[in-house]
């Protein structure tokens, strides 16, 4: 079976494994928020999504005039 | 009681307070004046030289602007003992989290390297190579993080904040009108009409009086420092007493450079000091000095920031209360911070320019995230308790947030289009 250790070698391999292993903890320990997604703030949350999106896309687009 | 026993008293009893006003003061105090970094000193400067005395009352805007916001994040800091980042991975589950996390990683370094930027450009001014300045000043703040104690950290950490005051005693060699700086300064109107270069100034200054980092800063060190539910009225007063500072600090900047620099085509602080010391060299050592300090200040309070949010979100011990046995990763990630900022700004042509303006750019990014979370938590009765917002608040810290988020957008936005402004 191919793992991270067998591509890397061991000792590289095991240090990021130890970084995987401690971001899946993280995500499984936050996976549910604790707020309680009220109206408000899903508002906001969603807010924040379509403005950070607008966001990039405007920095994606700066980024291909200074290729272009 | 007769007259002298009732002094006598009033005295006792204000020396009493400001006794424990000064064990208890510190993050507010501490993320006010640092909020005046190289990049604020470089704003205000350029203010100050372009439009003289005719935005100071603009100045005097940001105080309560500057205080709602940085209040809150006492509050939250107090009552839930975890630091911002932790707060938000904690509510908003691990996407928000990773983004505030990574975005204020990202953001804090390159912050750091403007830091770097300014504090080199300063001492290049006393023929001070940045490769001295940079060794100096990193040994220096690792000395001040390693001596094992959060109460001692915070101490040096305000007589450093205090040299901020420096602009005070400048703008008094200048020898200003007052009446003309009263008489300009504190009629709101916007001198040259509503142009767009001034709306780019203006937009410049909000950017500068709140940074994505002070709220992590400053709610990370609320926690470190211990503060409880009690403290929050002393954590109040210190915010309170940190904004003034930081407002004051700015005015009086803009006083020297409106007095001496009105009308001169200036870039930076650096360069307005070289341009001080041909005429008046006690005014320009000043100028160079605050931004040295401004820079050395902003650069230990976001290098703080950065580790606090990394061993809250990794679960690493990070306190300054621990030794560097006890909190190894802590410690690690702030001297990287320190060596590759400082590093970055030795490269021979290293864009320095180009980082300066993306600087503003990513922290458009991450602020409104910041501040809307700010507003949210602050707003969770389950979170917060009897702490939580009151609908006054509400209301103010609301319209400031939503003010700031559309102003640091529009500037984020002439600074990566700046053919938009003409």
């Amino acid at each position: 079976m191919v793992t991270i250790e067998t591509v890397l070698g061991h000792r590289m391999g095991s240090v990021l494994r130890t970084w995987t292993d401690k971001i899946t903890e993280i995500n499984k320990k936050y996976e549910t928020p604790r707020i309680r997604m009220s109206r408000g703030v899903r508002i906001a949350l969603l807010f924040l999504r379509i403005y950070l999106i607008l966001l990039v896309l405007l920095l994606g687009y700066k980024f291909w005039t200074l290729l272009t | 009681m007769d007259i002298g026993s009732t002094f006598f008293y009033k005295y006792r009893r204000f020396v009493k307070t400001l006794k424990i006003y000064l064990l208890l003061a510190g993050p507010g105090l501490i993320v006010m004046l640092a909020d005046n970094d190289a990049g604020g000193i470089t704003t205000y400067t350029v203010t100050g030289a372009k439009y003289g005395y005719g935005l100071i009352w603009f100045l005097l805007l940001l105080l309560p602007v500057a205080y709602i916001v940085q209040e809150m994040t006492v509050r939250l800091g107090a009552v839930t003992k975890r630091g911002h980042a932790e707060a938000i991975f904690d509510a908003f589950g691990s996407f928000w989290g990773w983004f505030s996390f990574l975005d204020l990683a990202l953001v804090n370094w390159l912050t750091l390297v403007t830091e770097f930027i300014g504090m080199t450009a300063a001492l290049a001014i006393f023929h001070i190579p940045p490769v001295v300045t940079v060794v100096i000043v990193s040994i220096v703040m690792m000395l001040m993080v390693l001596q094992g104690k959060y109460w001692t950290w915070e101490k040096i950490a305000i007589l450093f904040a205090a040299l901020n005051i420096i602009y005070i005693p400048a703008a008094f060699l200048v020898h200003p009108s007052v009446g003309e700086v009263l008489r300009i300064g504190l009629v709101p109107h916007f001198p040259g009409g509503f142009t767009a270069t001034l709306f780019f100034f203006l937009m410049a200054n909000i950017g500068t009086t709140i940074a994505p980092w002070m709220i992590f800063f400053q709610q990370s060190a609320v926690v470190d420092k211990g503060m409880k539910e009690k403290d929050i009225p002393w954590g109040q007063v210190d915010t309170l007493i940190g904004s003034a500072f930081t407002v004051l600090v700015a005015i009086f900047l803009v006083v020297v450079t409106g007095t001496v620099l009105y009308g001169t085509e200036v870039e930076s602080a650096a360069q307005a000091a070289s341009i001080m010391m041909t005429t008046n060299p006690w005014l320009g050592t000043c100028i160079a000095i605050g931004l040295f300090n401004a820079g050395f200040l902003g650069a230990i309070c976001i290098s703080l920031a950065s580790s606090w949010a990394f061993g809250e979100v990794f679960g690493w011990a990070h306190s300054l209360n621990l030794k560097i046995r006890e909190a190894p990763w802590f410690y690690a990630c702030y001297l990287f911070a320190l060596i590759t900022a400082g590093g970055v700004v030795l490269i021979p042509h290293a864009p320095l320019v180009l980082i300066t303006l993306f600087v503003q750019v990513i922290a458009v990014t991450l602020l409104p995230a910041a501040l809307v979370f700010l507003i949210l938590l602050l707003n969770n009765e389950e979170i917060m308790g009897k702490y939580r917002n009151t609908t006054l608040q509400n209301i103010a810290g609301t319209a400031i947030v939503v003010a700031i988020i559309i102003l640091s957008t529009l500037y984020g936005i002439t600074t990566l289009f700046p053919e938009l402004l003409t």
